[in-house]
C-alpha cells in the first residue's frame, strides 16, 4: 500500500490500517474519534485543518482518583451543588480545529453548559452541572476524543494563579496621562514667543496657569505609580552598591517633575510634563514589549509537574483505594498500572516490572526488576500492572531530593548582569560628571543659569532611547526564535546565550532521538525460514525491546506458532514445526561467550545452536555531526550521559575528535560537573532533555530543554527547544551574538541624540518644546531602528 | 464662570470615562487572551448553519459507543 497518513492524526498507516467511510486511519483509536465526531455533527473539525487531531490513549483507572471529592474540590475554579467550573490544561490543543471542537463539547454531551478555549494557554474552561456529570466523566470524554487534559501536582498545590496585570494597568494610566498632558500643552506649542506682556493670544494667556496645573495633577499617578518600579529598582540597586540603568531614568523622572513643579508655582515656564509623561509611557512601552512569554510552555517546571495528584494505594484488607500522592507514607502498598510514574522510592512487590528510567537517569532501555528490587521514584512502569511497597515519601525520594539543591531557589537574574546595565554604569557616571561641570561652569560666569543647565542635562540625558534598544532588539528576537521553535524564558537568556564558551550536551533524548532505535544483527546470517519465525515469535511479545525490534525487521508472513512461552526476564520460545527458536537474554539462549557486553541486545538462538544477536543502538539526530563541528571551532564542548560507555566508540566517529564523554553521570554529578565548570570562568550552556538534567541546566548560565513534543515534559529550564531545530543551535547562538551588537548599535546612535540634547543643555537653551521634540524622536528612531535589524537578522534564520 | 473650564471639565471628565472603561476591561480579564477570539469569531457562520439545519440527535456518546 503507498504511503497514507492517517485521516484523524496525520501520522503513517503503516503498520495498521483501518479504512471507514473511504478514509484511512492509523488506529482504531483515530477511527473512534472520527465516528464520534462524524456522529454528533461535528465533521467540520476536519474541514478546518487537516489532521488535526490525536489518538486517544487508554486511560482506565487513570482518572479514578477523580472520584475523590476532596481532590475535585481543589482542581476545580468554582464550585457549587449545581455549577462547578473546571479549568484544564490540554497540551494537545494546536489550531483553529482544536478550539472549535472544544467549544462545541456541549454538543458530544448535552450536560456541558459551556466550554471555552484560551489557546496561548491551551486551557479549556468548562462550565458543567456536577449533580449530572462528574469531572472524572467529562476527563474521560475528553480523553475519549484524544484531548486528554494534564492534571498533575502542581495544579493542586498552588490552585489560583493570579495573573498579573499591574503593567497594564501602568502602561494604561501612562499613556492616558502622556495624551492628556500633550493635548493641554498645545496652547504653549502653538504660543511659543508670545505672553501676557507681549500681547499674545489672549485665551492662551489667561487660561495658561489653570492648563499648568491641569497637567500637574496628570503627571502626579505616572510618577507615583506607573514609575515605581524604576526607582524602586534604582534604590535597590544603589542600596547594593550597583549604578544600574534605573539609577539615571529615576533621576531624570524626579528632575523633570521637580524642575517643572517648581517651575509653574512661579510662573517660570510650562514645564516638561509632556517629556515626562511621555518618556515613561515610552519606558514601560519598552517593558510590555519585553514581557513576550509563551505561556502554554512552561520553565519553571520540577518534579511536581510530572507527578500524579493521586495513586492507587492497597490497604491492609487488600481493598484499592485512591489515595493523594503526598499522603504516602513509608509501608505503604501501591498499585501501578501500565503507564503510570512511579510516585515514590520502594521494593517491587509483584507483577512483572519493566521500568522506563530515562526520564531519571537518561538510561534508554526499560530496565527488567524482580520482585524485592529497590524502584526509585520517577521511573515509568511500562508493562502491565505491579504492585510495590514505599520506603519513603514523595518529597524525600532520591530524585525530588535533587529539588532541595540552592540552585532552584536562587534567580539566574540576580546572578547576571546585563548589557544594558554595565552600560548603565558608566553612562550615570559621564552624565553626572557633565552636569557637574556644566554647573560648575555657568556658576562661575551666570550663578543663576547655574540650576538651570544642572537639571536640563539631566533630564535631556535621562537614557530612555539606551532603556529602550535592549527591550526592543531583544523582545523581537524571542518572538523570532519563538516563530523557528526555539522558545526562550526571558530577553536575559539572549544575552546570556551571547557570551557561552561551553557547551555541554546530553546524551540520551539529546543528541540521540527518543523515538526511533536502530538494530544491527551480529552473527551467522539466517535463513527464510528462521527470519519468519524470530519475526512471529517477536509478534506475540508485549516486551518493550520485543515490539521495537519486531517494528525493525522485514515483513513476512504471518502465521500461528505451535507452542509459545514467554519467560519472564529472560525471553521466549516459540516453536513452528521442527524449529524451535529461543529469543532473549545471553544466557537464556545458552551463550556464554559474550559477557560484560554494555550494549543492549537480543540474542537468537535456533535449535539450540547460537545464531548471533541484534544489538541497538541510539539513532542520532540529523546532522548532529555537522553541528559539532562547526560549534567545535567557537566553543568547548562535552557531552555528559547518564547511560553506560556502550556507545563510546560510536560517539567518537560522530563527533569531532577529542571530545570529551562522560559517561554513568548521576543527576548530581552533572549539576557538580557544571559549577566546576563555571568555577574556572566558563559560561557553559547545557542542552538537555530530561528530569536528570534539570540540576545541571538550572545551574548553567543557560539551559535548553530539547523536546520532540514541546507541549508535554520538560525541565526547568531557560529555553525549550524543539527537537527537528537542534541541527540549527549554533546559528542561534550567533544570532544571538548579532542581536547583542544591534543594541551597541542602538546605544551609539541614542548617544549620538543624547550629545546634540547636550549642547543644547549645556549652554542653556533647552526649552521644553525641543525636549519635547527630542527625546520621543530618540526614542522612536532607536525602536525602529531595532525592529528593522532584528527582522533583517531574523530572515536570516532557518 | 467661563466656557473654557466647562469644556476642559466635559473633554477630562470623557477621556476619564474611557479610561475607566480600560482598567475595567482589563480587570475583567479581556486582555489576558488576545488570539482566541480571533478565531472564534470565524466560527459563528457554521455554527448558526448547523442550528439551522437539521438538528443531530443529541446523543449520549457514553451510551452510543460500544467497541
Amino acid at each position: 500500500m503507498d504511503k497514507q497518513s492517517c485521516y484523524h492524526c496525520g501520522d503513517d498507516c503503516e503498520q495498521v490500517s483501518v479504512t471507514y467511510d473511504e478514509k484511512c486511519f492509523c488506529c482504531t483509536g483515530c477511527k473512534t474519534v472520527y465516528e464520534i465526531f462524524a456522529s454528533n455533527d461535528l465533521s467540520y473539525y476536519y474541514d478546518l485543518q487537516e489532521s488535526a487531531g490525536a489518538s486517544p490513549i487508554e486511560v482506565e483507572g487513570k482518572y479514578d482518583f477523580l472520584d475523590t471529592p476532596t481532590i475535585v474540590e481543589r482542581l476545580t475554579d468554582f464550585n457549587d451543588s449545581d455549577l462547578q467550573i473546571a479549568n484544564l490544561y490540554v497540551p494537545h490543543i494546536h489550531c483553529s480545529s482544536c478550539i472549535w471542537v472544544l467549544e462545541n463539547l456541549n454538543k458530544l454531551n448535552p450536560l456541558i453548559n459551556s466550554s471555552q478555549v484560551d489557546f496561548p494557554k491551551k486551557t479549556v474552561r468548562i462550565h458543567y452541572n456536577p449533580t449530572q456529570i462528574s469531572l472524572k466523566e467529562m476527563v474521560l470524554l475528553l480523553a475519549k476524543i484524544g484531548y486528554e487534559p494534564t492534571i498533575s501536582l502542581d495544579d493542586f498545590d498552588n490552585k489560583k494563579k493570579v495573573t498579573d496585570r499591574s503593567l497594564t494597568y501602568k502602561l494604561g494610566v501612562a499613556g492616558f496621562a502622556f495624551g492628556n498632558v500633550m493635548f493641554l500643552s498645545f496652547p504653549d506649542y502653538f504660543d511659543l514667543s508670545s505672553s501676557a506682556s507681549t500681547g499674545g493670544e489672549f485665551w492662551l494667556n489667561e487660561y495658561e496657569i489653570l492648563f499648568r496645573w491641569l497637567m500637574f495633577a496628570f503627571s502626579l499617578p505616572v510618577v507615583g505609580y506607573a514609575g515605581k518600579d524604576y526607582f524602586t529598582s534604582a534604590f535597590k540597586g544603589l542600596r547594593s552598591g550597583i549604578l544600574n540603568i534605573d539609577v539615571p531614568i529615576t533621576l531624570g523622572i524626579l528632575v523633570l517633575f521637580l524642575r517643572s513643579t517648581f517651575e509653574i508655582t512661579f510662573n517660570l515656564g510650562s514645564g516638561f510634563f509632556d517629556s515626562l509623561t511621555g518618556l515613561v509611557f515610552f519606558l514601560l512601552l519598552g517593558k510590555f514589549f519585553q514581557q513576550k512569554t509563551y505561556s502554554f510552555l512552561s520553565f519553571e517546571r520540577d518534579y511536581k509537574s510530572y507527578f500524579p495528584i493521586a495513586v492507587t494505594k492497597i490497604n491492609p484488607s487488600g481493598k484499592e483505594e485512591t489515595t493523594q500522592v503526598h499522603d504516602i507514607e513509608s509501608g505503604d502498598r501501591l498499585l501501578i498500572r501500565n503507564e503510570e510514574l512511579i510516585p515514590a522510592d520502594g521494593i517491587l512487590l509483584k507483577g512483572n516490572a519493566m521500568i522506563d528510567y530515562s526520564f531519571v537517569t537518561g538510561e534508554s532501555e526499560p530496565q527488567q526488576k524482580q520482585s524485592g528490587d529497590k524502584l526509585f521514584a520517577g521511573g515509568k512502569q511500562v508493562n502491565g500492572v505491579i504492585e510495590m511497597e514505599a520506603m519513603k515519601s514523595v518529597s524525600q525520594s532520591y530524585l525530588t531530593q535533587l529539588w532541595s539543591n540552592a540552585i532552584f531557589k536562587t534567580d539566574k537574574s540576580s546572578r547576571f548582569q546585563t548589557l544594558t546595565d554595565s552600560i548603565g554604569k558608566r553612562f550615570t557616571v559621564t552624565v553626572l560628571s557633565i552636569a557637574v561641570l556644566a554647573s560648575c561652569f555657568w556658576l562661575y560666569y551666570e550663578p543663576s543659569k547655574a540650576m538651570n543647565v544642572f537639571t536640563a542635562v539631566l533630564i535631556i540625558a535621562c537614557p530612555c532611547a539606551i532603556a529602550l534598544a535592549a527591550p526592543f532588539t531583544l523582545g523581537n528576537m524571542l518572538r523570532i526564535f519563538g516563530r523557528k521553535k526555539f522558545y526562550l524564558k526571558d530577553t536575559l537568556t539572549i544575552e546570556l546565550l551571547a557570551q557561552i564558551d561551553t557547551a555541554i550536551f546530553d546524551k540520551t533524548g539529546t543528541i540521540t532521538s527518543t523515538k526511533t532505535s536502530t538494530a544491527t544483527y551480529e552473527g551467522m546470517p539466517l535463513n527464510h525460514e528462521e527470519a519468519s519465525l524470530l519475526k512471529n515469535t517477536l509478534r506475540s511479545s508485549n516486551h518493550p525491546l520485543s515490539r521495537t525490534l519486531y517494528n525493525l525487521l522485514a515483513e513476512q508472513d504471518i502465521y500461528p506458532l505451535d507452542d509459545y512461552d514467554e519467560y519472564l526476564g529472560k525471553g521466549l520460545m516459540a516453536r513452528k514445526g521442527e524449529n524451535r527458536m529461543k529469543i532473549g537474554s545471553a544466557d537464556f539462549v545458552g551463550n556464554t561467550d559474550v559477557k560484560g557486553l554494555l550494549d543492549t541486545a537480543v540474542h537468537v538462538a535456533n535449535n539450540d545452536s547460537y545464531k548471533g544477536r541484534y544489538i541497538f543502538h541510539n539513532q542520532y539526530r540529523e546532522g548532529i555531526s555537522e553541528t559539532f563541528k562547526a560549534m567545535s571551532k567557537n566553543l568547548r564542548l562535552a557531552i555528559l550521559s547518564g547511560d553506560n560507555e556502550g556507545e563510546k566508540s560510536r560517539l567518537e566517529k560522530l563527533l569531532p575528535k577529542l571530545t570529551p564523554l562522560y559517561f554513568n553521570q548521576k543527576p548530581e554529578d552533572k549539576l557538580k560537573f557544571i559549577k566546576s565548570l563555571q568555577e574556572q570562568g566558563q559560561k557553559v550552556l547545557m542542552v538537555g532533555d530530561g528530569l536528570n538534567d534539570a540540576g545541571a541546566l538550572a545551574q548553567a548560565h543557560v539551559g535548553i530543554a530539547i523536546s520532540e513534543n514541546t507541549n508535554v515534559f520538560s525541565p526547568a529550564c531557560d529555553g525549550i527547544m524543539d527537537a527537528i531545530k537542534f541541527k540549527e543551535l549554533y546559528q542561534y547562538i550567533q544570532a544571538s551574538k548579532k542581536a547583542l551588537k544591534i543594541i551597541r548599535l542602538s546605544f551609539l546612535l541614542s548617544l549620538l541624540y543624547n550629545s546634540i540634547g547636550l549642547y543644547f543643555a549645556v549652554t542653556g537653551q533647552l526649552e521644553p518644546v525641543i525636549a519635547a521634540i527630542l527625546m520621543p524622536l530618540s526614542s522612536i528612531s532607536v525602536v525602529v531602528f531595532a525592529t528593522v535589524t532584528t527582522n533583517l537578522l531574523g530572515r536570516k534564520l532557518k | 464662570m467661563s466656557v473654557i473650564y466647562v469644556l476642559l471639565a466635559i473633554s477630562i471628565s470623557v477621556a476619564v470615562l474611557f479610561f475607566m472603561a480600560f482598567i475595567f476591561s482589563v480587570k475583567s480579564g479581556q486582555y489576558d487572551d488576545a488570539y482566541t477570539p480571533s478565531v472564534r469569531m470565524l466560527f459563528e457562520d457554521e455554527l448558526v448553519k448547523s442550528q439551522v439545519g437539521e438538528l443531530p440527535p443529541d446523543m449520549d456518546i457514553n451510551t452510543e459507543q460500544n467497541n
